[in-house]
């Protein structure tokens, strides 16, 4: 699992004079679903589009298996895509566009049956060999997709945004398909998405992304949990972030006021960024709280309240299952390893810090 | 009545006055004799030598026109469907261009380039090259028809073409297709309904023209069209040219019937 099976060295790509990726290093192991997530323009489909050669990078190197594939054509490539709008042949029937790749490689007709057979069962669609795309659903289209890229028997399936186009029970359900799929096949996923919800459920490792750089990379929980920037604490999940002073090791004043923590290492008295998740504050009786303050606003959202809670000048992102009014005075606290703190980037242009591996 | 009816009303006169009764007049006279009788003469004239002939000529000269026109237009309009969008408008509009001057004029323009002493001649002279004899041949016919005709060919390719979703090739290309299996397996039967929607506006004008064939073809080579026309307008004999016609009629109904029972989805085209 640990073997690294492709390099991105170095690599760059300027479209219009617009710098879409700059001197990008990724190192994707054998096995991995990894994610690349980030807004729109980040550079995350350009780099997939690399990696599968539709696009030639400006600079830089991509090494697949120890070999340098950079400039070689999407055909002779040892991976298979799943396109953002499918992509299937609207003029061949199921199992015609499934065995597209198989007929390339000469397989026998035989072998091209039984793997059509394996595909459609593996994607729960048996029984759907002759019927033409027009007639599938977007779900069933994306599941075609999928069989007829993993047929092909690929190193790395790449999948750009595949379930963006579908509703939110299917794109759910899909989901855990996809992660099954990657389990039974035993192949590395690629996976682009700006859906953070999706990154957080299916993927071994994430990759956020912004402006062409890496923001951080980890699993799941090191992204949510430690985010190591204020764009990423943003990006992924809801978050309040506050400017705030590490006054010693493990005690940080936020709004002027002493909230204890558990980071050490910051120096004393230096300006930080403070990220808490909303599930992480308590409210409690106004005595009891760190902070007092005023619910301005509720909302019930299901599972949980939302409620905004304005003290000391800054409104903060509550989400609880207790509720409290609007107009109700309440105290904030929040536990000491609840409180991430982050250095703050220390000019405009390290918005986008770019991580060294 | 309502006001909606009340719209249709022009369109109903002008189909009734400048289509129905046009037609009706062409079935009266294509099954008359001169002095009024039934008659299926007009009809059969078409199995006379002269006429089979002309009928025969019109339709090989259509067909090579249309085929060049199909080998010209295909790659021209693939290079235009893939070109960036900025300039792909400015380019296609090149290509209509010719299509907004006068039919006629541009048809004789061609008598003039092509003529003993005409322009391409007098280049070709000054460079010592042997002098191009095919006015007046059937090679100026098909020069005609293909150059008058091609942007009806590229318009109906152009627009099946540039619809094709570009990731369906890159997804051909992804499972292991070359570029030539690509054209082969995924964009030639794709574009499909463009090509029979580019073959029959070619091939319908092309083998009903008399005008190519008068002005490249001087008054020696007859196609049908040619032959129709002299029926009503040299010998005025309304009869035997609307059979003539009918026949014709017949011919272009059964070529396109043929060729869109091809065009299944009938996507294809500009009309």
């Amino acid at each position: 699992m640990n073997n690294t099976l492709i390099d991105l060295i170095d690599i760059s790509k300027i479209y219009d004079g617009q710098t879409v990726l700059d001197e990008f290093n990724l190192s994707i192991k054998e096995n991995e679903f990894l994610t690349l997530l980030g807004p729109s323009g980040c550079g995350k489909t350009t780099t997939l589009r690399i990696l599968g050669g539709f696009e030639t990078p400006d600079t830089g190197k991509v090494i697949f298996e120890g070999k340098d594939i950079t400039n070689l054509t999407p055909n002779k490539r040892n991976l298979n895509t799943v396109f953002q709008k499918y992509a299937l042949f609207s003029h061949m029937p199921v199992e015609e566009n499934i065995a597209f790749g198989l007929k390339i490689s000469k397989k026998s007709a035989a072998y091209i049956k039984d793997k059509i057979k394996y595909a459609l069962k593996l994607v729960n669609l048996d029984g759907y060999e002759d019927r033409y795309p027009d007639s599938l659903s977007g779900g069933q289209q994306q599941r075609i997709a999928i069989a007829r890229a993993i047929v092909n028997e690929p190193k790395v399936l790449l999948l750009d945004e595949p379930l963006g186009a579908l509703d939110l029970k299917l794109r759910q359900s899909m989901q855990y398909e996809l992660i099954r799929l990657k389990n039974e096949l035993g192949i590395t996923f690629i996976y682009v998405t700006h859906d953070q919800e999706e990154a957080l459920t299916m993927s071994d490792t994430i990759v956020v992304m912004n402006q062409g750089y890496i923001q951080q990379m980890g699993t799941p929980m090191d992204i949510y949990n430690e985010p190591q920037n204020a764009f990423v604490a943003d990006f992924i999940g809801e978050s309040n972030i506050l400017s705030a002073t590490m006054i010693q090791d493990k005690l940080v004043e936020i709004l002027g006021v002493k909230f204890p923590c558990v980071d050490v290492g910051f120096g004393s008295n230096k300006p930080v960024d403070v990220v808490i998740r909303p599930e992480d504050i308590d409210l409690l009786e106004p005595e009891k709280g760190i902070l007092q303050g005023t619910v301005t606003h509720l909302i019930f959202k299901g599972v949980h309240y939302e409620m905004e809670v304005e003290a000391n000048g800054f409104e903060w992102l509550v989400h609880s299952t207790d509720m409290f009014p609007v107009g109700e005075k309440v105290g904030i606290s929040v536990d000491p390893f609840d409180i991430q703190i982050m250095n703050k980037p220390e000019s405009e242009d390290e918005e986008a810090i770019e991580v060294d591996e | 009545m309502n006001s909606k009816k009340l719209l249709t009303g022009p369109y109903l006169l002008w189909a009734i006055g400048f289509i129905l009764i046009p037609l009706a007049m062409i079935f009266y006279y294509g099954f008359t004799n001169e002095s009024g009788g039934f008659t299926f003469e007009n009809l059969l004239a078409i199995g006379t030598k002269e006429n089979f002939k002309a009928l025969g000529l019109a339709l090989l000269l259509s067909v090579i026109s249309t085929g060049i026109c199909l080998i010209l237009a295909y790659p021209l309009a693939m290079i235009l469907a893939n070109m960036k969008v900025k300039r792909t408008n400015f380019i296609v509009f090149l290509f209509i261009l010719p299509m907004w001057m006068n039919f006629l004029l541009r048809t004789m323009a061609w008598q003039t380039l092509l003529e003993k002493n005409g322009v391409i001649n007098q280049v070709l002279n000054f460079l010592h090259l042997p002098a191009l004899q095919i006015i007046n041949t059937p090679y100026a016919i098909v020069l005609g028809m293909v150059y008058n005709f091609l942007p009806f060919m590229i318009l109906p390719l152009y627009n099946v073409l540039i619809k094709i979703d570009k990731d369906t090739i890159n997804a051909a290309k992804d499972l292991g297709a070359t570029g030539i299996y690509t054209f082969r397996k995924i964009i030639l039967p794709l574009s499909m309904p463009g090509v029979i929607s580019g073959i029959i506006m070619v091939f319908v004008p092309a083998l009903t023209t008399f005008v190519i064939s008068d002005l490249l073809g001087g008054s020696k080579i007859l196609l049908i069209g040619n032959v129709i026309e002299q029926k009503f307008k040299q010998s005025s004999n309304w009869n035997a040219g609307s059979g003539l016609s009918l026949v014709m009629m017949i011919f272009i109904l059964l070529s396109m019937a043929i060729m869109t029972k091809y065009d299944k989805d009938g996507e294809g085209g500009v009309l």
